[in-house]
Parts: C-alpha cells; structure tokens; sequence
C-alpha cells in the first residue's frame, strides 16, 4: 500500500464522524435551532457506545447506545431550548460541560479496555482492485453510511413535504405557525435526530477510528462539526466536501507531525482548529450581508397563549 | 339570507387587558364587510379568533347557521375561511409556489401547485412566477402569494388584514378588480382597514371597533369620512393644515449622491438630486425597498461617503457621523420606531438621552445630567401628549401612536435645521397621525427644512410642498404637489418614469 493511499485511507476514517456530526447539527439549524452542544452528545455517545460494546460484545448495540445517548442528551437540550424557551447558545454550551462530565463518569470503567476496531468490508476481486479498491470498496460500514446520510438529508430538505416544512420553521417560525405546523415538535424532532447524529459520530470513534475509551477523546470535533455547518452555507452535499477537508487537515498534520519538520507538535494538533477559525473568518467575510443561514437561526419560539 | 359568520359575544382577555369585550360580527354570503377601527381596537385579535389563531374567552362562533369552535387555522380553513395577513407570512428564502404548498395538504405534489398557482392568478388577475424566491418580489407582488394560496382553498370567507396599507394606487385598484369578482362569484370578504375612503368605495357594510367594543354597525356608503371617523376615534378628528410661510434658501442640498446597496436584498442609489428649502416640507413617495433606506442612511450619517455629496446650510456634511451631523442642527426619525427609533428595553428618559446626547447638553464631563434629562423627557411628553403606563415606562410598553409622538417630538422639540423623517404615520391612530403631521406643519412654518420619506400618497399630498418619487434607487425631479396628480405620481411609483410631465 502506497504512501498516499494510506493518507487517503485515513481521511476518509477522520472525516467520517465530522460528517456524520455535521449533517445532524445541519437539520438541526435548518429547523432553526442552534444546538452548541454537539461536542457534548459527541462524547457521550463516544462513552455509551463503547461501554455497550463491551458489556454486550456486540458492535451493533454498541452504535445503537451512541445513538440512543446522544437523543437523550438533545432531548434534555430541547426541554429547556425548546420547552422552557431557555437561551439555546447558553443551553448549548452547558450540554457541552455536562456531556464531557457524564461521559467520564459511564467511561470511568473502561479506561484501559481493548476491543477490535469495527470490521472493514471486504469485498472478493472489487477491494483488491489497485488504489481505488481499499478506498472505495474497503471501508467500514458506517463510512457508507455517512455518505448515504448525506443524500438521505439533501432528499429529505429538498424532495420531500416534510423537509420542506422543516425548512419553513427554520425560516420563519411565526409564519409556519400561522399555516397551523406545530414548530416545537418539528424543531424537537430535528432536535433529536441531530442528537442522534452526534451519538453515531461520538460512537463512530470508539468503536472503530480508535477502539478504546479515554476522557474527552473527542477533542474538539464537535466544534469542528459545528464550523462545517457554516462553511456548508447549511448545505448537506458541501458538508461532505467540508468534512472531507477538515478531515484532511486532520490527518495530514499527523504525517507532518511524524515526519519531524521542528515545528512543535503541539502547533500541529493546533491546525485543524486553526484551520476552522480561517474558514468562518473567511466566510464571514466573503458572504458579508448575504443570508445564508436559517433567518429564524437561534430565535426561542412562543406561541401565543 | 342566513349569515354565512356570526360571532355573538366575543370576549378575549390578555391579563388584564380587555382586547375584545363582548363583540357581535354578522358576515352575509357575498358581502363585503369592513371591519374598521384604530390600532389596538380589537381588530387584530378578533380576527385571530375568527381564523383559529387565539381562542376567545367567552363568546359562541356560527358558521353557516351551525355553532363552531375553531380550533386551528387548519379548522379555520376546514371551515372556509382564508386569511391574508398584513404582515406577510410568507418565507422569503422560498419560492413562489413552495410557499403556497405548505398552506396545502401535503399530498399534493408541486408541480401541480405550479400549475394551480399559475392558472388561479391568471384568473384573477393576479400575475405571478411559481418559481421565483419571495425575497426577490415586490410588497405587491407578495400580497398575490398571499391572496392565491388562500384562493386554492376555495374559501367562502376571505379575510385581508389591512391589505393596501403596502399598495400603490394602481396596485390597490387591481387588487379591488380581483375582490368585487371574488364577490360575483358568491364569496364573503371580510376587509379590515383604517383608510375610509377605501371602505366607502368598495364594502357593504362596516362593523365599527373602538377599545374592544362595537360601536355601530353602518352601511360606509350612507355615511361620509368624517361620520365613520368620528365613530372610529369617538371624537373630531382636525385634519392637518399649514399656516401661510415663505420658503428661504437651501438648507439641505443632495447633489449626484450614489451609494452601492448595502446588502444583496437592499437596492443602490443612482445620482440623486435634491434640495429642501427652508420653510418647505418635501416629501419622497416610493414603493418600500426602492432605496429609501439607503438614503435615509446616508442623510442620517449611518453611511458616511464623499463629503460633498450632502451639504446643510451650505457646510458639506456628506463624510460626517450623525452626532456631528446633529451638531450642525439635523434631526432624524428613521422608519422603524421600536429597534431603530429607539431602543425598546430603554425606558422614555433613557431614549431621549440617546438621541439628545450629542446636542442637548446631557452630558457633563462624561457624566450624565439626570436632572436636564428628565426634564427634557416630561417637555416632550407634555408638548406632544404622549400617553403612558407609568412616569416613565420602557418604550416598548408604549403604543404605536405614542411611541411615535414621542420619537417625532423629541427631534422637533430641538427646533433642528433640517428634519428627515421616514413613514412619520405608519401604523399609527388617527388623532396621533394628525398631531405629528401638524407638528411637521408647524416645524416647516418655523423655517425648518422638512423631507419626509413615506409610502402614504394621502400624507404626502396633504402635507407636502413639493414631491418627488423613487424608483429603484433613483430620485424623480421634484415637483409641487398641488401640480401632480395622484394616479402619475402611482405610475411613477410602479417604476415608469417621465409620466408626470
């Protein structure tokens, strides 16, 4: 395996979780609702995951505890947001401290635990095809899922009644209720499954980026999830070309960083941040007055008595 | 005939706020029924009850001779009652005809919708592109949205909240074509409006709303304006009326000023011309979103550019801010008076200060003087009878009569050179629109130069010197209003020029 292909190889398992973040928090703000809390539904659902797989043994219990841990925590963050109307960018950054907290606390057991990564697929003839083979037909299942999910939302917001009356109450949440839609129940569903979202990625890391638990193993990217939004314009198919290039900053400062060129390591692991704060900085500048985002973005709705 | 809408003892309670008290509407089949009053009489809320918005407290609904309760405005439509809101809700990121789909069952497919949107507007008369995204439309052209996606309904009961308060004189003419034929096909209107000659010329009868209460029920076409506005405000309402002055010299002169639109939603200024004598009131008619924003942004100092663009008594003012503009003696009321006019959570004191604080000597080494504040506070609320809860409220608690009176005198009160005012009266009650304009009167009669941005042709032509129009961000040459005739000044407004000469 050459050396590109192995860089290439390992974007793909980098941009994954980001992506699959990402797409979550994306219906989420499209329904104009600012869930900060991603990093916090990451890593708890990172924690369950892996504490459910070693319990169980079974993979697939393991994503589902991801899952159905990170819609608990959204599902804390839309009764206060949604219910009680309570600030949503506060509301989401104390999810954050109460994600990272609770997940050392299910995780506190498993430190140290080893397991296998989740399985590669491994098609006969196709995935020993040269360079493309491991690439597009040698990945772990939920890489395919991820790039499905990204169709699967662009349909939905796009194709579908139902994405189209989301997009609606994101735009304007008075005038949707006008029309007699229930906004809170919409927005609680998208709620949920962008909480469900961050659970799959949070899960997606400890069962299979890196098979083991260990504290605040998101590391940020959550955050990055919630940059790829932006750099999206809260588009889904450009959230693939976002995760794919924060991704790819990811990695490549991990080669860089093996390769020794005297820059401090720690000003390497800073690049992909780095990197997020150009690209909203760019963006910012680039679209200045154009209105890109959900206009009722971040606005508590309450309905008259 | 059994009335197609009864609503017999209508009584909604906010707190402790009567909004409606014991209110009686009967709406024929095929009628058009005005529902008139001044702001805060009612009408907003009863018609949130009629369409299922708000639940009324007390009070029985029947439809078609049976007792209704109607729930939703889904039960609403259900029923056949359709509604065009004043302020649009329409979703301006998008289209034309997805806009009409979500206020349809979600079984229908878009491109039926398209068809549909198209075929109905052709009907109507009421021309309109499926696929174009609302933010790109006109006021007009939104109101259509408005009107066929309740048409798709098929309603017998249509309700248009304040509907030309946006239109152009053409624009309201087609839109009463399209009304009357809605009403040859057997359908009841229900026409909610201030403006009372409308009212005369186009409705059947008129249920008359003051504080929450009907106070008569007429027929407008036996009775004159005066009558119902006497009914409406229940006292004489003056009409505004300028003392004989002379005009002196320039004082605001606006030469070759363009200005790129500040946003992509906003429109550029193209080479705009003007100058207001002292003495003069000139007023600038235009459709919204035709560049008044912009220009009252760059007479305010909000947007700074080349200094010899704007001059005030000969002084070029052009690259100066709004307090050293203020220095020179100008004075500015922007359109939006909550937000922009003043700071809602501030009380009157405070929102006084904000604008005066440059000017009006509150401020000593740093230090605010309370003292000259408030006492300049209670001169204006005094001078122009601002009403309120408290001795001093926030201005958010205030209605939208006071809250005007009170942003408009406060300027007035400095005696400034110059006083650029955008929609003096927009949304406000009668006998407050008749103080301010009185108040402009009596300011240009001082000497003051006056411009007044406003969509309201019968304001302009009331109180206006001269007049000219703006249209996609260019400025007509100005003209004296008694020479102009209401439907040039309209086909100026609509964008087709050199008509009025």
């Amino acid at each position: 395996m050459g050396m590109t292909e192995a860089i290439l190889l390992t974007i793909i398992t980098a941009a994954t979780p980001l992506l699959i973040a990402a797409l979550g928090e994306l219906v989420v703000e499209r329904s104009g609702v600012l869930n900060l809390g991603v990093e916090g539904m990451m890593i708890v659902g990172a924690a369950s995951g892996f504490a459910a797989a070693i319990l169980t043994g079974s993979t697939v219990i393991g994503i589902l505890a991801g899952i159905g841990a990170g819609m608990i925590l959204a599902a804390i963050f839309a009764a206060l947001a949604l219910g009680l109307a309570a600030n949503q960018v506060a509301t989401g950054l104390a999810l954050t401290i109460l994600g990272l907290g609770v997940s050392g606390l299910i995780g506190s057991e498993f430190v140290g635990a080893r397991r296998d990564a989740l399985a590669k697929i491994d098609l006969p003839w196709l995935s020993d095809l040269p360079v493309v083979g491991k690439i597009l037909f040698g990945q772990d299942p939920l890489v395919y899922v991820s790039v499905l999910l990204a169709v699967g939302v662009w349909w939905f917001l796009w194709k579908t009644r139902a994405g189209l009356v989301l997009r609606a109450v994101g735009e304007s949440h008075g005038a949707a209720h006008a029309l007699g839609y229930s906004v809170l129940k919409i927005r609680f569903l998208a709620v949920l499954f962008g909480g469900g979202c961050a659970g799959l990625a949070g899960a997606y890391l400890s069962l299979a980026y890196t098979p083991f638990w260990s504290p605040g193993m998101t590391a940020g990217r959550g955050w990055i999830a919630l940059a790829i939004v932006v750099f999206a314009s809260w588009l889904p198919l450009r959230a693939v070309i976002g995760a794919y290039l924060f991704g790819g900053v990811t990695v490549l400062q991990l080669h860089a960083q093996a390769r020794g060129w005297g820059i401090p390591s720690q000003a390497m692991s800073a690049l992909p941040y780095l990197a997020t704060i150009l690209v909203l900085v760019l963006i910012s500048v680039r679209r200045r007055g154009d209105a890109q985002a959900p206009a009722a973005l971040g606005t508590p709705f309450v309905p008259d008595r | 005939m059994a009335a197609l809408l009864e609503a017999s003892g209508i009584v909604r309670r906010f707190g402790a706020l009567l909004a409606n008290d014991h209110v009686d509407l009967v709406v024929a089949p095929a009628e058009i029924h005005a529902l008139l009053g001044e702001n805060g009489a009612g009408k907003s809320t009863l018609v949130k009850i009629l369409y299922g918005l708000l639940q009324p407290s007390e009070g029985t609904l029947t439809w078609e001779g049976r007792p209704v309760t109607i729930a939703s405005p889904a039960a609403a439509r259900r029923l056949g009652v359709g509604m065009v809101f004043q302020h649009f809700s329409l979703f301006e990121a998008l289209t034309v005809a997805e806009n009409v789909a979500l206020s349809l069952p979600a079984s229908t497919p878009i491109a039926t919708i398209e068809t549909e949107v198209a075929r109905l507007s052709r009907a109507y008369g009421l021309p309109l592109e499926p696929r174009r995204e609302v933010w790109r439309l006109s006021v007009g052209e939104r109101q259509r949205i408005e009107i066929v996606r309740a048409l798709l309904q098929n309603p017998k009961l249509l309700i248009l909240d304040e509907p030309t308060s946006v239109l152009t004189p053409q624009e309201a003419d087609q839109l009463f074509v399209t009304l009357e034929a809605l009403k040859a096909e057997g359908r009841s209107i229900l026409y909610i409006s201030h403006k009372l000659d409308e009212v005369r010329r186009l409705c059947d009868r008129a249920t008359v709303l003051r504080l929450g209460k009907v106070v008569a029920t007429a027929d407008p076409r036996a009775e004159t304006a005066a009558s119902l506005a006497r009914l409406m405000v229940g006292t004489e309402v003056k009409e505004a009326r300028a003392t004989a002055h002379a005009t002196g010299a320039d004082r605001l002169v606006v030469k070759g000023l363009s200005l790129p639109a500040s946003d992509t939603h906003g429109t550029a200024l193209k080479d705009v011309t003007l100058s207001v004598r002292a003495g003069e009131i000139v007023g600038i008619a235009g459709i919204a979103g035709n560049g008044q924003d912009e220009f009252f942004a760059a007479l305010s100092g909000e947007v700074t550019g080349d200094p010899g663009t704007i001059s005030l008594d000969g002084r070029p003012t052009g690259a100066l801010g709004i307090n050293a503009r203020r220095r020179l003696g100008a004075a500015y009321v922007p359109e939006e008076r909550l937000g922009h006019a003043a700071a809602p959570g501030f009380t009157l004191a405070d929102n006084a200060l904000l604008s005066g604080h440059a000017t009006n000597g509150f401020v000593r080494r740093g230090l605010i003087d309370r003292g000259a504040v408030t006492a300049w506070f209670q001169r204006v609320v005094s001078a122009f009878d601002v009403r309120m809860s408290g001795p001093n409220p926030e201005a958010r608690a205030l209605s939208g009569g006071n809250l005007q009176k009170f942003v408009v005198g406060r300027e007035i009160l400095r005696e400034p050179a110059l006083l650029v005012v955008a929609q003096p009266t927009w949304g406000v009650d009668a006998a407050a629109a008749a103080t301010i304009r009185q108040a402009l009167l009596d300011l240009a009669a001082r000497g003051a130069a006056v411009l007044v941005i406003s969509q309201d042709l019968d304001e302009l032509f009331a109180i206006a010197d001269r007049l000219a129009v703006i249209s996609e961000g260019r400025l007509s040459e100005p003209r004296p209003t008694p020479s102009l005739d209401r439907e040039a000044v309209g086909l100026m407004m609509g964008g087709i020029h050199g008509v009025a000469a």
